[in-house]
């Protein structure tokens, strides 16, 4: 077995450490050359493309948003039209939830947990590239759609019979069905990576209640998506089956329902919004902690909030369908729910609160970025409560206060968490510097652009603005207020190029940042920033909760045959050392099984003999991925 | 590597294009017609409709609006009229002749819709008469409707009858 | 701006209460934690000036209990008032359902992009079919029954009620208790396809007098026309595209699937809020209804300018 071993360095040790350092940069080494680029497995590229993808869907689904807000500008204007301007906010939609959202979180959880837990990568390389791929086909597939005005144009949850058969004519709702089903493939696969990675690749000693909050947070999204994603999954292969079968899951006149499309849709959608925002909790608590200079206050409570979220999360999808007039009991039930979500939120703002009251503040961009995050959530989180009551949601529901509120959650709750995580986490994933003056410009920028676009929409909804509409009639008197907000829109759009600007002006000439610039308390920040490829030249092992502020850099564990890409397998619960496994190398196979993927769906749409084929290319592209390896790489490791 | 790409993405958007376009009116090749009488278009204008899936499923539309389906029932089974998905046509098969059948009217009961509907959505109508027996692309083709489904289940066509020749009238 | 804040029956009234003691608690307890989060940040950043910015890695004991103590206070502060929030919004739900009897029955029929509103007598000639506008006397329960022709919509009159969709194959139900009189804006609020932005509902609260005599008013057929021009139109009309899709009562024209035009003239709207009910307008909209309603389901009618003006003058005479 393996061992666990504190050493000391010496003299001797250190021409063995520059032995150890060759033999595992040649083992790790990434792949090179075109052909190398599509086989590359290691988790820090794969994680990285996946964040600039993320981040390009972003940016488009901005420019939709942009759009959109240059139409509403003014009352009856013809800037765009119908027709346009539906397939605009679908795809803004199910851009910023399916293409932005959920992949750019995976993704930073995907460079980060193996950093955070010490290992050397995830669990499933292969895997993980595989699910890159899939979204990666999956989010080209819907813009090449948009493109070619077969944009999908009815609505990110595109309520049947609208999106039925009759009502949808054409290919637009079976575009946008398919790449609803790539990017949960993608979603359910790096969940199940996560999982894994988290609960058996840790570094020896880091038991469950000595994770960082941030894997925490990632752990249970993880379980959410395994949970809430089929049943997305299966919404949508019933809508495909209604359009292209002429099945009658949701035809009315023949006993289905078109209710029964709400209520899978929404017991994925809104554990969706929790999907997309514990992650950012997770950020928020790293920031926090680094920057306080202290613990957090009220570990237990922290991680007991993350899982009351993700099971609560489950119990209250039924209040996006007060509307549809469901008996007064069971409404009282979801209302119960959904007030009582409120409370983890609110526990874990407390405890930011009261470990940043009692730190060593230092105020660095990615604080500010939490302190908008907490001034914006809150606002949020209590327009939440408002649409959770029956009576005011039967008010506010499907207008613009409810845009007003999701933004307000979404953009409040994720993407400023977001941003500080990469102010805050630059330094690792590139090793540069971002400029703090350029930063701070930035969330100023941000945060007044922000509440200028999205508060006035709260009370637009109040007076009577729908959502969804195209346009409106001046005599409305929503003109001002909707001006104001697109003026919001371009005062957010600068605030968000100025980070931009920053970012690339780092990447160019930025301070170099060396291990750990913010003095900081979890595992990534002791290895090289960007990490080399094998990460840990020794794995380490670990203590506390903090093991740069513990001081117990010294004690890795020994052992491991640097020939060969080894991870230490450790128990679920105390991460007790187990066994030694070895992964795959780099493999065409994972793009492959990926574009037959891809093909089989895209060919659903306009043939059924797309089954077979899919079936035929599946087999091929599994059986080239586990073709048995040659024997000098066996899959265990011989027992020392 | 990227003008076959930028290839495949033009010829995608041609095929995207003709078959989603949404168009709301007239369009501009047919608006020119005043005179009805004029003679029938074919090729280009043609595919407006028959191409596309939008003008498809406005057909299927107006088929039940103009009550096209009281005589030949919905789904075009039949019924006091002749039926619409067997791919057999007393007066043609083409897309001309059944646009004048619409328009003009035809003996034994067919009325002259010509002075009551829109040409456009006359051509429309045709379009979606002639997906009943499957002469259209297989992609714009109407899907189920969010209705009971009446009359006699679907059943195969074969898309080699005969289109243009008329059948013998009946007697 | 009109809009649920200005309520005018009392359901709305009860929703716009509940609304404000919401509004009012959620404003105490965002000013609460912004207050805390800026002596935490103050605090925080005294403390460093004073100590320097090296990490704690272990925090006093007793220190940290008081700190947890204080979340716990909060939470416990949150769960109470949340539970108040809980208990006023069912007890605000009560009102909202309110349904003293005789209501008066009115059946709302949606379809993409108009209203069709039906106001059932005691016999069933009485049956009154209109559209595009909705009538109701001031205090008397109005109790809408509501279904959908072909997608799901929702009903929304911001002054008067919270909404409630319109599903194919379900029935809903709405009950409005009107206070004031006035004219109120209605809407479609879920999203339907593409001119779901014009498909509007003005509302008419009206004294119970002026009401039942526009009823009586409406239930009488079309009057004949009366002037050589309006009999031409009426002639168009009838045998024409007009009556492919509409009805005139007691004309030829009796199709089903636009809206009804018998009393056409007497209504403020044309095509469900897109334009204000003017001869010009009306025109505008028989000659191109598409660039004024870009994808709604009336055609151009192709009629020539002396067919348009006839039409126009019959629709007109149609009070």
């Amino acid at each position: 077995m393996t061992s666990t071993v504190a050493t000391e360095s010496t003299p001797d040790s250190r021409s063995e450490d520059a032995r150890l350092e060759r033999e595992l940069t040649d083992t790790w080494r990434l792949c090179r050359g075109f052909a190398g680029w599509f086989c590359e497995t290691n988790h820090t590229v794969i994680a990285r493309r996946m964040l600039v993808t993320a981040f390009v869907f972003f940016a488009l689904g901005g420019v939709e948003a942009l759009l959109m807000r240059l139409e509403l500008a003014r009352p009856d204007n013809h800037f765009i039209g119908p027709d346009r301007y539906d397939q605009l906010f679908t795809v803004h939609g199910s851009t910023m939830m399916f293409l932005f959202a959920v992949p750019v979180m995976q993704a930073m959880g995907i460079y980060l947990v193996p950093l955070m837990v010490g290992a050397r990568t995830v669990a499933f390389p292969r895997l993980n590239a595989y699910a890159y791929y899939t979204y990666l086909i999956g989010g080209v597939f819907l813009y090449v759609s948009l493109f070619t005005d077969t944009g999908p144009d009815t609505g990110w949850f595109s309520y049947v019979p609208l999106s039925g058969p009759q009502f949808s004519p054409g290919k637009r709702v079976d575009v946008w069905s398919q790449v609803v089903t790539f990017t949960e493939l993608s979603a359910l696969s790096t969940a199940a990576n996560l999982i894994v990675t988290t609960l058996k690749l840790r570094a020896p000693g880091m038991a469950l209640n000595r994770m960082p909050l941030f894997v925490w947070a990632e752990l249970v999204t993880s379980f959410m998506v395994i949970f809430a994603m089929p049943a997305v999954m299966l919404a949508t292969m019933c809508l495909a089956l209604d359009r292209l079968v002429g099945t009658h899951f949701f035809n009315s006149a023949v006993g289905g329902d078109p209710l029964l499309w709400q209520h899978l849709f929404w017991f994925f959608g809104h554990p969706e919004v929790y999907i997309i925002f514990l992650p950012a909790l997770g950020m928020v608590s790293s920031i926090v902690v680094t920057f306080s200079r202290r613990p957090v206050v009220g570990y237990l409570p922290m991680v007991l909030s993350l899982v009351a979220t993700a099971f609560l999360g489950f119990g209250l999808w039924v209040h996006h369908m007060f509307a549809t007039g469901l008996a007064e009991l069971g409404q009282g039930f979801f209302t119960a729910a959904s007030i009582m979500i409120a409370i983890p939120s609110g526990v874990q703002i407390f405890c930011w609160i009261a470990t940043l009251w009692s730190g060593r503040l230092v105020l660095a961009t990615p604080l500010w970025f939490v302190f908008g995050f907490v001034a914006i959530f809150v606002v949020g989180g209590l327009s939440g409560v408002m649409v959770a009551s029956v009576p005011i949601d039967l008010q506010v529901h499907d207008t613009f206060f409810v845009v007003a509120h999701l933004h307000y959650v979404l953009i409040g709750g994720a993407v400023f968490p977001l941003l500080g995580g990469i102010h805050y986490w630059f330094p690792k994933l590139t090793g540069r510097m971002l400029d703090e003056r350029l930063g701070k410009a930035g969330f100023v920028l941000t945060f007044t652009g922000f509440n200028l676009t999205f508060f006035p929409m709260h009370l637009l909804g109040l007076h009577g603005m729908p959502r969804r509409i195209y346009t409106y009639r001046a005599a409305t008197g929503f003109g001002p207020l909707n001006l104001l907000a697109t003026v919001g829109a371009f005062v957010l759009l600068a605030g968000l190029l100025v980070v931009l600007t920053n970012v690339v002006r780092a990447l160019l000439s930025g301070r170099d940042a060396g291990p750990d610039p913010w003095q900081s308390d979890t595992l990534e920040w002791s290895v090289a920033s960007p990490p080399a490829p094998y990460v840990y030249e020794h794995l380490p092992c670990v203590a506390g909760r903090y093991p740069l502020w513990e001081g117990i850099r010294d004690c890795v564990v020994e052992g491991m045959d640097p020939r060969q890409r080894q991870v230490l397998v450790t128990a679920a619960l105390d991460a007790a050392p187990d066994h030694v496994y070895v992964l795959p190398g780099p493999s065409i196979w994972p793009l492959l099984s990926a574009v037959a993927t891809g093909v089989t769906f895209i060919t659903m749409i306009f043939t059924p003999w797309a089954v077979p084929l899919g079936l035929a290319l599946g087999t091929v592209c599994l059986v080239g991925w586990f073709w048995p390896r040659p024997p000098h790489e066996p899959l265990l490791a011989e027992q020392p | 590597m990227r003008a076959p790409s930028l290839l495949l993405l033009a010829l995608l958007s041609a095929a995207g294009c003709r078959r989603e376009r949404r168009s709301f009116s007239e369009p501009s090749p047919l608006q020119a017609r005043v005179e009805r009488a004029e003679p029938l278009p074919s090729g280009e204008p043609l595919s407006h409709f028959l191409d596309n899936a939008w003008a498809v499923s406005e057909g299927a539309r107006l088929f039940g609006w103009y009550n096209c389906a009281g005589c030949h029932s919905l789904g075009g089974g039949g019924g006091m009229g002749p039926p619409l998905r067997d791919g057999a046509w007393r007066y043609g098969g083409a897309p001309a002749d059944v646009h004048r059948s619409i328009v003009e009217g035809r003996p034994n009961g067919m009325p002259a819709f010509g002075p009551r509907i829109p040409d456009y959505q006359t051509w429309q109508l045709v379009a979606y008469v002639l997906s009943l027996s499957g002469r259209l692309r297989l992609d714009v083709e109407p899907g189920r409707p969010e209705a009971i489904a009446i009359g006699k289940p679907p059943v195969m066509v074969s898309k080699k009858l005969p289109s243009a020749e008329p059948l013998p009238e009946a007697p | 701006m009109t809009g649920a804040l200005d309520p005018a029956s009392t359901q709305a009234l009860a929703i716009s209460i509940l609304w404000w003691v919401f509004f009012w608690t959620g404003l105490f307890v965002f000013a609460a934690v912004l207050v805390a989060l800026v002596v935490a940040c103050v605090r925080g950043r005294r403390r460093a000036r004073r100590e320097g910015s090296a990490a704690e890695a272990v925090p006093e004991r007793s220190l940290e209990q008081r700190r947890e103590r204080a979340v716990l206070a909060a939470t416990v502060l949150s769960v109470v008032i949340l539970i108040g929030l809980l208990v006023a919004s069912i007890v605000g739900g009560r009102y909202i359902y309110g349904n003293p009897s005789p209501p008066l029955p009115v059946k709302v029929i949606a379809h993409q992009w108009w209203w069709e509103i039906q106001y059932p007598g005691p016999r069933s000639s009485d049956l009154v079919v209109t559209a595009n506008e909705l009538h109701l006397p001031a205090g008397r329960t109005a109790e809408l029954e509501l279904q959908a022709a072909d997608v799901i919509h929702s009903l929304w009159i911001p002054n008067l009620q919270g909404k409630r969709d319109l599903i194919p194959g379900h029935t809903t139900r709405l009950s409005i208790l009107p206070e004031r009189v006035g004219r109120y804006d209605g809407h479609c609020a879920e999203f339907c396809g593409l001119e779901h932005a014009r498909m509007e509902l003005p509302v008419f609260v009206e004294s119970p007098e002026r009401f039942s005599a526009w009823l009586t008013a409406q239930r009488r057929p079309a009057p004949a026309p009366s002037t050589p021009e309006a009999e031409r139109g009426a002639r168009i009309f009838t045998k024409g595209p007009c009556a492919m899709c509409h009805t005139v009562t007691g004309t030829d024209a009796a199709a089903s699937v636009g809206p009804d035009l018998t009393h056409v003239a007497s209504r403020a709207w044309l095509a469900a809020g897109a334009l204000p009910n003017s001869p010009r307008n009306l025109r505008a909209w028989l000659s191109d209804p598409q660039r004024l309603k870009p994808g709604s389901q009336m055609p151009p009618t192709g009629l020539s300018e002396s067919e348009l003006d006839d039409v126009v003058h019959y629709l007109g005479s149609l009070r």
